[in-house]
């Protein structure tokens, strides 16, 4: 099926590649239906695009390249949720809020979204407050290996 | 909502697992303690709204980003 995307025009996709946010997005809660599509081969980035409504769509990235120390623990319940069996099956990403550049532009690591790209669920978790990592953490200043 | 009035040191569950005490009032400001499973997260509400704030705000990317990309 063709779908319509906010930056990438109409692209193809299968269905079976459409990842079901069941409990939608913090503050966008009726968007369940989304796919994972590559922007550039060159760069750690993703775009979440919604499949019912072209305006929904975001930039991820893969925050491992920008901050390489990220971790944190998935609980038992988003496990659950997200149907998770096997640790290969989970893809971590972070939505980006572009700026006027790249470097000043911010990645929310305070609230990544958890995809089980086996079960095709997809799920924004809210990390712990003790552990708490920046809901803007600028691209910029990151530490990682896309440095 | 249900309303309930507690003195410090009482408290409150939540089904029969979560507790909710009330440690201190000090004026305006109430200290709770909250005992509840691993299971179940406890957050401060305004993180819940900024992260709701934050996913609009990134809803908002410019037509050409690819190329601001490019340029980095």
């Amino acid at each position: 099926m063709k779908i319509a995307t906010k930056f990438l025009g109409e692209v193809e996709i299968v269905e079976q590649d459409i990842l079901t946010f069941e409990y939608g997005l913090l503050g966008l809660k009726d968007e369940k239906k989304f796919v994972l599509l590559p922007i550039d081969a060159n760069l750690p980035l993703a775009l979440l695009q919604s499949i019912e409504h072209v305006e929904i769509g975001f930039v991820l990235a893969y925050p491992f390249a920008f901050k390489k120390d990220y971790s944190f623990d998935i609980s038992d319940e988003e496990r659950e949720q997200l149907h998770i069996e096997r640790e290969e099956d989970v893809l971590t990403y972070s939505i980006v809020t572009m700026k006027e550049t790249f470097q000043d532009s911010t990645l929310n690591l305070l609230a990544p979204i958890i995809v089980n790209v086996n079960k095709k669920r997809g799920k924004q978790i809210v990390l712990q407050d003790n552990k708490s990592y920046p809901l803007r953490y600028q691209i910029g200043i990151s530490e990682g290996s896309a440095k | 909502m249900l309303v309930l009035s507690r003195k410090r040191d009482e408290s409150i569950m939540i089904g029969d697992q979560i507790e909710i005490k009330i440690l201190a009032v000090e004026g305006d400001q109430v200290k709770l303690g909250i005992v509840a499973p691993k299971t179940v997260k406890v957050h401060r509400s305004e993180v819940f709204k900024a992260i709701q704030e934050q996913n609009k705000e990134a809803l908002f990317v410019s037509p050409n980003f690819l190329e601001q990309l490019k340029g980095k």
